[in-house]
């Protein structure tokens, strides 16, 4: 007889476990989408739109379908079903015929025995363009009524009531999400007139929907396969090479191979909207807020994405997390013959952010109350109504704890070092220490977690205890975040086994987990997971005839009744599950309702050195508290807060996607510039762990919050140390070094 | 043409057209896809591999440039066992999608070889050709700083 101890299961929740999937990422063997070879391969490539609009008046593909070692040339005619795709809205061609929207729009695309030919034969095509006009000013296409979306949030008395009032317009750059991995994929027709596609993306059942109605096949003819992803941010929600793809397979008989370009990833896929914002905020002279009023202009770019969705948030979102009981926000989101906008870590409340955290600091400052200290007086918290939609808050909301945590948190020694690398410009250009000036800037961030808005959120995942281990199915997508980690915890925890494996099933061996997004897959395929394997749990409880399970099988008052072998020997216990969130409701005509299933919130506070006279800057450290409800696994919770602060640093300092008349100026990583090891700032994470409303353990999605509100907290520390009023992110040396230069719009 | 070239000590040769990077190479004919092609000019590191004891950014060096080279991937590093940086990256947590990895281990190890015991401002500089779009750059500091034995 063996005695049970009790023992907590090794590698379960709460602990920081190992990645199954580390050492072949160290070692080099792990096989993303652009590793892919199959014997004879062929490669694509495409033909894209060199005019941010024009009208195609000749497309002749003779040319390089003549060239030897070219075997399509496939355009708009070679489309079987539908013509168009799109994330939430067909509108997008597969292939442009007629017209041309956006630069770089696909137009085109060959398959070749190499990439060279490919690339040659797209060269070749022979296509005559009618250019005309882009409409690339937001404003203008709102008053020309190019709008994919209106949304407001009306709440409250309309009347100002604030003894105090600030006003201001704000700007958010286009940010790109720059996934290390480029969009690729591999295609392989299966003889008997499907195809199987192995892709990185971020949600594989949805990419399969405007597959097979493009390609005009049935659903059991295309399976996609979740192929290894480098990365995502939102980038890869929308399909990129996707159909192409299935096209050319399709038509040669061949597998076939595309791999963009880093050129072409900056338009092979949706970026982060840009904003224009204006907001008034009214507070008592004792520092209650009293009304907030914005107008939020977002640039959706040539084709829908998500941009309804993005400004939906960016209003619902417009408030922060700060109770107030008068509210106007108006929001549009534009059609233009700029790049195509949707998903981006954040997903408008980022730029949201940007607007009302500057405006909390001005408002603070215009009634003399510190900056923290009124936060704290207006920060949201349990029972209380969100402002901008009265939802009752209903989840764990811990925001006055964060500001309190934060403020006391040590800041970094004073004086400027004398180690050009520590300073602003580093070691290219350096400023003289002595004009160094320090200033420190603090935000808070709110963001909705998982699918809102009455969206039927659901991830579906199956449980089984086989004689050799647990398998857990899901087709939930791991785009880097460690997502395989966390089910694995989970199932281990609940059933008290150690072994257990996450396979990845393709479209057709299991129903869809959604996407990975709106960081939703620990509480959703978490969730999922973790109903599963109690369900499984109690089905072997109940076969084996006892009360406890672990590695040797099934135990009754400390003894072992049926061992393993025996339980599953026979026949395996399986348990499949489709795991749906509590409802949530779509929005009134005033943008009302309880849209959201759960929120979370973060505190940014950054210490940036700024040479004011060379316009020169340093993110010297940035200290944050962030709300995860439960740490599944706290290493991976601190790795997704620092690399979700680095892109909020980002966006603050480096990163924006330059348009002129509708076209990418630095469409490389030459010119479109990310953080490196050298501008990362020191980063402190704290959490606070207070369990949230659903969630496996009160587990909380962490991604996208730590990108919320840093941008903010950087900007407020530039503004800290110069003074400056600085409306727009990123802040550029010249917004620095010539100021009052300025560069924000009015909406 | 035909190339030969040492590739993680052993003898290999492999055809190039003359128009293609060694990266491409690298993949395509000698299968060895650990380097990865992020931003094909030289900016990310994420293709790094060592060409005669230098450390270079594969994507520029055309393979036709490589005959009687020795050439090193992150494939070849870890060939008996894992390299400390390996290991170090794995245990402190520095692998996410893990694309920029094999870059980072191969521009570690190099800088190891230069300099056992280098501060972490030293592995800040030496590291900031290689971009890392997921970790902040937080866990791979905190690998390789125990592993250079700071803190």
């Amino acid at each position: 007889m063996t005695a049970r101890t009790g023992a907590r299961i090794k590698g379960g929740v709460g602990e920081s476990t190992y990645r199954s999937d580390g050492i072949p990422k160290v070692d080099g063997t792990f096989i993303y989408s652009s590793d892919m070879y199959m014997d004879r391969m062929l490669w694509g490539a495409t033909l894209r739109s060199p005019h941010p609009r024009a009208r195609i008046t000749k497309l002749d593909i003779g040319p390089a379908l003549a060239m030897t070692g070219v075997h399509a040339v496939l355009t708009d005619d070679d489309v079987p079903g539908r013509k168009t795709y799109g994330l939430e809205h067909p509108d997008q061609p597969v292939l442009g015929s007629e017209s041309v929207e956006y630069w770089g729009q696909p137009i085109a695309v060959v398959a070749a025995d190499d990439p060279e030919i490919a690339r040659r034969a797209v060269d070749a095509i022979d296509v005559e363009y009618e250019v005309l006009t882009p409409l690339t000013d937001p404003i203008e296409a709102e008053r020309l009524d190019s709008v994919f979306k209106r949304q407001r949030c009306r709440r409250g008395a309309e009347k100002r009531r604030g003894m105090v009032a600030v006003e201001g317009y704000y700007e958010v750059g286009m940010q790109d999400q720059a996934p290390l991995g480029p969009e690729s994929g591999l295609a392989v027709p299966d003889g008997g007139g499907g195809v199987d596609l192995h892709i990185a993306t971020q949600w594989t059942h949805i990419d399969h929907e405007q597959i097979v109605a493009c390609l005009g096949l049935a659903d059991d003819q295309v399976r996609i396969h979740h192929s290894g992803v480098g990365g995502a941010f939102g980038a890869r929600e929308d399909v990129s090479l996707q159909i192409h793809l299935c096209l050319l397979a399709l038509h040669t008989g061949r597998p076939v191979k595309m791999v963009y370009s880093r050129s072409e990833s900056f338009v092979g896929h949706v970026h982060r909207h840009p904003a224009l914002l204006w907001y008034r905020h009214e507070a008592d002279a004792d520092g209650v807020l009293r009304r907030v009023e914005a107008r939020i202009v977002l640039d959706g770019g040539a084709f829908h994405s998500t941009s309804s969705s993005v400004l939906s948030n960016a209003v619902y979102h417009a408030a922060g997390p700060y109770r107030c009981d008068s509210v106007s926000v108006e929001g549009v989101a534009v059609k233009t013959n700029n790049p195509p906008c949707g998903a981006m870590r954040g997903f408008g409340a980022v730029q949201s952010c940007f607007g009302y955290e500057a405006q909390m600091d001005k408002l603070a400052d215009a009634i003399g109350m510190d900056r923290i200290e009124f936060r704290i007086r207006n920060a949201l918290q349990r029972g209380d109504p969100l402002a901008t939609t009265g939802q009752v808050i209903e989840t764990s909301m811990p925001a006055v704890e964060l500001l309190e945590r934060v403020r006391g948190m040590p800041l970094p020694e004073e004086g400027a070092s004398e180690d050009p690398r520590l300073l602003p410009g580093g070691t290219g250009l350096t400023t003289p220490g002595a004009s160094v000036r320090r200033g420190v800037g603090y935000a808070l961030g709110l963001k909705n977690l998982c699918f809102s808005e009455g969206f039927d959120d659901y991830s579906e995942a199956r449980v089984c205890i086989t004689p050799f281990g647990v398998e857990v199915h899901t087709a939930a997508v791991e785009v880097g975040q460690g997502l395989g980690m966390i089910l694995t915890q989970i199932a281990r925890t609940v059933l008290g086994i150690e072994d257990v494996v996450v396979y990845y099933d393709d479209t057709s061996k299991i129903g869809s987990a959604g996407g990975t997004s709106a960081s939703r897959q620990t509480q959703m395929t978490g969730g999922a997971v973790l109903e599963a394997a109690k369900m499984a749990r109690e089905i072997a409880l109940t076969r084996g005839n006892g009360d406890e399970l672990d590695d040797a099988g099934v135990w009754r008052g400390g003894e072992l009744v049926t061992p393993m072998s025996e339980l599953v020997g026979g026949k395996p216990i399986e348990y499949h599950i489709r795991f749906h969130h509590p409802p949530t409701e779509q929005p009134d005509e005033n943008g009302q309702g309880n849209l959201h299933v759960d929120f979370a919130v973060a505190v940014h506070r950054a210490v940036v050195d700024v040479d004011q006279e060379l316009g020169l800057f340093r993110v010297v450290q940035i200290d944050t508290v962030q709300d995860v409800g439960f740490m599944i696994n706290p290493r991976s919770v601190v790795g997704q807060i620092e690399g979700g602060v680095m892109q909020g640093v980002g966006l603050a300092t480096l990163e924006e996607i330059v348009i002129e008349k509708g076209v990418i100026k630095n469409p490389t990583f030459t010119d479109y510039l990310l953080p490196t090891f050298l501008d990362a700032p020191r980063i402190e994470v704290q959490v606070v762990e207070e369990r949230g409303a659903f969630g496996p353990f009160g587990a909380k999605g962490v991604g996208e919050p730590p990108t919320v509100s840093s941008t903010a907290a950087v900007v407020a520390a530039i503004r800290d140390a110069t003074g400056l009023e600085l409306n727009r992110t990123p802040v550029r040396p010249e917004h620095v070094a010539l100021a009052p230069v300025q560069a924000g719009r009015h909406p | 043409m035909r190339i030969h070239a040492e590739v993680n000590g052993e003898a290999r040769e492999f055809e190039t057209k003359g128009s293609e990077s060694l990266l491409f190479v690298l993949a395509d004919q000698l299968g060895l896809p650990g380097a990865k092609g992020a931003c094909e000019q030289g900016e990310c590191g994420s293709c790094s591999v060592m060409l005669d004891g230098r450390l270079v950014c594969s994507c520029l060096v055309m393979a036709v440039d490589v005959d009687g080279s020795e050439i090193v991937t992150v494939e070849g590093l870890g060939r008996s066992g894992l390299h400390p940086v390996q290991k170090a990256l794995v245990d402190s947590g520095a692998v996410q999608c893990g694309f920029c990895t094999p870059g980072f281990v191969v521009a570690a190890a190099a800088l190891l070889d230069e300099n056992p015991v280098p501060s972490s401002d030293e592995i800040r500089e030496a590291l900031s050709g290689n971009i890392c779009r997921c970790t902040g750059y937080g866990a791979i500091l905190r690998g390789l700083d125990s592993l250079a034995g700071n803190r």
